[in-house]
């Protein structure tokens, strides 16, 4: 793919060190210093212009509350994003977290309608949803299947198991404690605390990707994954795992999601994966593996979140809403690649500080 | 590394089991925790003389935008902002999904409008959203579609569901001539709206006058056009003696008029229920459909429109036997569950159809 494909036999490639975090070298000041340099740098910056540009110009926007429901909108799309990051970093990709998120959503309503208290429903979805990921990614790995046709598969197939287990029902009587519960602010605040969740595992994952030897081996996955299988990790079982999280997160947020609406439906989420998808892209990670950062797919989330909102505060219809949306997304893949050709065209006078 | 990793699972399946047993005992159906805060909604006095206040805001939300049945209801209730001096504006999301709406109605709510004008496409996803928008001041109307009733002021009904049923079975026997079998075909085997039709259309047809009709079978064409088409043909092999069809819904209709048009039973076999003009218009000239109703959309909207306006001018508050005017149809009166019921339904045959658009 053009100029970016990156030098195979070594697991921290030259062209990396340009645009890339390079994890691989040097402690944690350096790896902060060249993410500051980076695409997340600019969707940080993009987030707070079009924060501050929305709080100026459009009524109602910069409130506590229209702040909560932005949150809210964008919650599950946040969770999910998390280990897709570090799914699509080592190169895979995982579309059926949409269709995992609807078919924990119909098995809790159905475990509900059977009598099951919620106490044991809800740790009983999450370990389902790891099943679910787990069997992505032994397809994946074992099988040695790409995950692209893989998980287009899973998302068709744990969206028809969906319907066979709720059929087009929906479950709605789950108790108000649990459902108001799940979009209640902080006491004395507008924040609701999916927020709190949200930064706790963003902090972990975080960590996990950036600070630890695991998440460098991601980064090396996703650059050369026979390097990396020849220089001793265990490339399958890390791709096993990741897919294990990525259920995992997504049934937690399917949980999430029913009790938020109160209705537990087997097309919940329909198309999800798509949003979660292109928050992740826009957050600067490389859909070919290797690249990318977490805080910039928080900013990519938070970003297509609050363009959603002011424009909608705005009263921008639906379909112009899906366009600038589109449109943002392929600028934001179009964009960095044309100025990677432009700079590698031009003779460069001296290499930048 | 593998070692750790196996030491993982087994430790994650221990957690899992533990927490299982451990949370026995818990929060069950049935527990009696009422799944709903009837809050928001002021106890304040009617008073039917006062004054509806110059530019209410009045938001329509339909299931989604692009729809033609509810550009057309929503036409109805910009005409009634208008008359009564409003500001009108729809939105709505592009998909009719039960989320989508959600942050729509935050959205309204956040920026102060008076009345919120909805269709619900989930009756319990939009709850939570419609009483917090009525907390912070708006009244909530729907329509088409209910939300639970503990999450809006007002409903707005196309019409009784007897009403609706009645029609049907008249039409069918008129067309039929008093006596032979028919069958449904229905939406979804779940519908609510469709399957309590049925049953007070089965219910009808038991009384005297139609004793000479009998049932002999109820298909489902899922509300998609292809599966309604050949539910249609199905039925006319499978029951050789058919004399009509009855189908309760736009897309069945369609649908079924579309195979029985083009099919040697045409003009054997009587095909009525629930349909747009737009829709059947081709049907009904060629003759193949001979009547069918429906309410009028944009008679809906209006009356959604002045429903809200009323009630939150506080002409009503919602209670069983108040009373207000809607402009061109007249006088309604709230029944129970704050529920209005539009009217009966329009019957469209060759010689009114030309007169509807939508």
């Amino acid at each position: 793919m053009g100029p970016e494909v990156d030098t195979p036999g070594t697991s921290a490639p030259p062209s990396a060190a340009r645009s890339a975090p390079e994890p691989q070298r040097g402690p944690a000041p350096s790896v902060l210093r060249s993410l500051l340099r980076t695409r997340e740098a600019s969707v940080l910056g993009a987030l707070a212009v079009s924060v501050l540009a929305a709080s100026f110009m459009v009524e109602g926007f910069a409130t506590g509350r229209n702040a909560g429901f932005l949150v809210l909108d964008v919650a599950a799309i946040a969770l999910i994003a998390l280990p897709m990051t570090l799914v699509v970093i080592t190169g895979e990709i995982d579309l059926s977290v949409a269709s995992t998120l609807g078919l924990t959503s119909a098995v809790m309503g159905q475990l509900w309608v059977l009598g099951l208290p919620l106490e044991t429903i809800v740790p009983l979805c999450v370990l389902f949803g790891a099943l679910l990921g787990a069997l992505n990614g032994v397809l994946v790995t074992v099988a040695g299947l790409p995950s692209l046709a893989v998980t287009i598969g899973t998302m068709a197939m744990y969206r028809g198991l969906a319907y066979a287990v709720l059929g087009d029902r929906a479950v709605a009587d789950f108790p108000f404690t649990w459902t108001g519960g799940a979009t209640s602010r902080l006491p004395g605040t507008d924040i609701p605390w999916i927020a709190v969740l949200i930064l706790v595992l963003a902090a972990l994952f975080g960590l996990l990707l950036h600070a630890t030897p695991i998440g460098r081996s991601l980064y090396a996955i996703g650059n050369n994954d026979e390097a990396t299988r020849f220089s001793g990790i265990s490339v399958r079982w890390t791709k096993l795992w990741l897919f294990v999280a990525s259920g995992t997160v997504a049934a937690g947020a399917g949980v999430f999601w029913t009790l938020q609406y109160g209705s537990a439906r087997a097309d919940n989420a329909y198309g999800l994966e798509l949003s979660v998808v292109a928050a992740v892209l826009l957050g600067g990670v490389s859909i070919f593996g290797g690249r990318g950062a977490l805080p910039g797919v928080l900013a990519g989330v938070l970003l297509l979140g609050t363009i959603r909102n002011a424009l909608m505060l705005a009263d921008v219809s639906s379909d112009v809403l899906d366009i600038v949306t589109g449109l943002l997304l392929v600028v934001s893949v179009v964009l960095p690649t044309t100025l990677a050709r432009v700079r590698e065209r031009r003779p460069r006078p001296a290499p930048p500080s | 590394m593998r070692k750790r990793i196996r030491y993982g699972v087994t430790a994650a399946a221990l957690a899992g089991v533990m927490l299982a047993a451990s949370a026995c005992g818990g929060t069950t159906r049935g527990d009696g925790d009422g799944s709903g805060s009837g809050s928001g909604g002021s106890e304040a006095e009617a008073d039917p003389n006062a004054e509806i206040p110059e530019g209410l805001k009045i938001s329509f939300l339909p299931k989604q935008l692009n729809n033609p049945y509810f550009t057309v209801a929503d036409s109805g209730g910009k005409e009634a902002v208008e008359e009564l001096g409003g500001e009108f504006k729809e939105v709505g999301p592009s998909e009719a999904n039960a989320s989508s709406q959600v942050s729509y109605i935050n959205t309204l709510s956040q920026q102060g409008s008076d009345v919120i004008v909805t269709a619900a496409n989930d009756p319990n996803a939009v709850c939570g959203a419609l009483n917090q928008a009525r907390q912070a001041g708006s009244v909530v109307v729907t329509f088409d579609s209910d939300a639970s009733p503990e999450c809006r002021d007002l409903f707005i009904s196309q019409a009784s569901a007897e009403g609706i049923a009645t029609i049907q079975v008249e039409m069918i026997a008129e067309q039929i001539g008093g006596e032979g079998e028919i069958a449904f075909l229905s939406a979804t085997p779940n519908a609510t709206n469709q399957n309590a039709w049925l049953k007070l259309m089965e219910e009808e047809l038991k009384k005297d006058e139609y004793s000479g009709i009998e049932v002999v079978d109820t298909v489902y064409g899922n509300d998609d056009d292809q599966k309604s088409f050949n539910e249609m043909q199905g039925l006319l092999q499978t029951h050789p003696d058919l004399a009509g069809v009855i189908s309760p819904t736009t897309v069945g209709l369609a649908a079924a008029a579309r195979y029985l048009g083009s099919s040697d039973y045409k003009g054997e076999v009587a095909l009525t229920g629930l349909g747009t003009p737009n829709q059947m218009r081709e049907y009904v000239k060629d003759g193949t459909v001979e009547e069918f109703a429906l309410w009028k959309p944009s008679d809906l909207g209006y009356l959604a429109a002045y429903a809200g306006a009323s009630q939150s001018a506080g002409r009503i508050t919602g209670e069983k036997g108040q009373t207000f005017k809607a402009g061109r149809l007249g006088e309604y009166e709230i029944g129970a569950d704050g529920e209005i019921v539009l009217g009966p339904p329009t019957v469209f045959n060759k010689d009114n159809i030309d007169d509807f658009d939508f």
